[in-house]
């Protein structure tokens, strides 16, 4: 009797970590696929942050990112964290992260080696070091190369939401 | 007088302290770090060099980890041809304890780097330099007047995943242009990489 509670009580555990975690593959895109995502004309604020698992500043500032995709869900506002993690350690290391972490907002790898190629096209001020985070509504964009705080996510979405 | 020159001032330290760095063409300044063997190197201490190969890197970001290889084979193509590699590591170890000076000892060793390693302890260099991240290469050379000027900043190559799959070897074709007696083109390019390990 008691094996078979811890059984059902073990298949609950299963279930509900497996509803917050990510439980769709990652799409891998390429930089022509994400620059449009940089770009959409609409009247939602856009918070893209670049990142890695290996970067120790994003995984700090990664579960504010989280909390602001849980807050602003009635509102118009997006956020895609763009992994810039190596695709061959897509099993080892993105995916188990994003399940220990919770991580519900949307992920995306971008697979595009050479960088000096894109860099630019993000921002031309970004030098290439992680983690950087663009914050855009239409022409009104936002660039950040540095690790950013709950307040510093909010008040640039708060700036950016009613223009 | 005396007001306008501390603005002057105050503006100039604002400058330093937005970490500008270096760009092409500016002259280099000279350090002196110490090595993985405990002595301290200068760039003055290679009169031989038409140049060097500077590179901000360290022992724990994977795209540092990526190029080591590539710098071994990038310092023995060309040290004998003039532009030797001097590595810096300028992470502070009490942010990323795996690049103290001990574990850059234990890396050289390992991976037998044959060129000088250099810990910017003082998180100096790296901001005189404006390295952000790692890897991150200045490629100098010296003029006539011995001074050094740089002449390429930026990506090794074009693919980190893949030494192999390289398309566009942006350092070497540099070094080759400087050897040639032509301007780097580009002259500047950047990369993703580690943001340099400094206490916030």
């Amino acid at each position: 009797m008691k094996t078979r509670r811890f059984i059902i009580f073990a298949f609950f555990l299963l279930i509900t970590g497996g509803i917050s975690a990510q439980d769709k593959d990652i799409p891998m895109l390429k930089f022509s696929d994400l620059e449009k995502l940089l770009h959409q004309k609409s009247d939602s604020v856009f918070v893209i942050n670049f990142w890695a698992t290996w970067c120790g500043p994003c995984r700090r500032e990664l579960p504010e990112f989280e909390k602001i995709h849980q807050e602003y869900t009635r509102e118009k506002v997006k956020v895609l964290l763009v992994s810039l993690d190596f695709p061959s350690r897509l099993d080892s290391g993105l995916n188990p992260f994003l399940k220990s972490n919770r991580i519900t907002a949307p992920v995306v790898l971008l697979n595009e080696p050479d960088a000096n190629a894109w860099i630019d096209k993000v921002d031309p001020g970004w030098t290439g070091s992680l983690p950087a985070t663009l914050i855009y509504k239409g022409s009104n964009r936002l660039f950040y190369e540095r690790e950013l705080h709950y307040q510093d996510i909010y008040g640039s979405i708060e700036s950016l939401i009613n223009l | 007088m005396k007001t306008i020159l501390s603005i002057v001032y105050l503006f100039a330290a604002a400058h330093l302290l937005a970490g500008e760095g270096l760009k092409v063409g500016d002259k280099a300044a000279d350090f002196k770090l110490k090595n993985v063997d405990g002595k301290y190197v200068s760039l003055v201490d290679f009169p031989q060099a038409k140049g060097f190969v500077i590179v901000f890197t360290c022992n724990t970001c994977p795209y540092a980890k990526a190029y080591q290889n590539r710098f071994i084979a990038l310092d023995k193509e060309y040290k004998a041809k003039g532009f030797p590699v001097i590595a810096i590591n300028a992470n502070d170890p009490a942010v990323e304890p795996g690049d103290s000076y001990e574990a850059m000892v234990t890396r050289y060793n390992e991976k037998k780097y044959s060129f000088p390693y250099l810990f910017d302890q003082k998180q100096e260099v790296f901001r005189i330099y404006g390295a952000t991240k790692t890897p991150h290469t200045f490629l100098l050379e010296k003029n006539e007047k011995e001074e050094l000027i740089v002449k390429y900043i930026g990506a090794v190559d074009d693919n980190y995943q893949d030494a192999s799959a390289v398309k566009q070897a942006y350092l070497k074709n540099a070094i080759n242009a400087l050897l040639s007696n032509r301007e780097p083109d580009p002259n500047s390019t950047k990369a993703i990489g580690c943001g340099v390990k400094q206490k916030t």
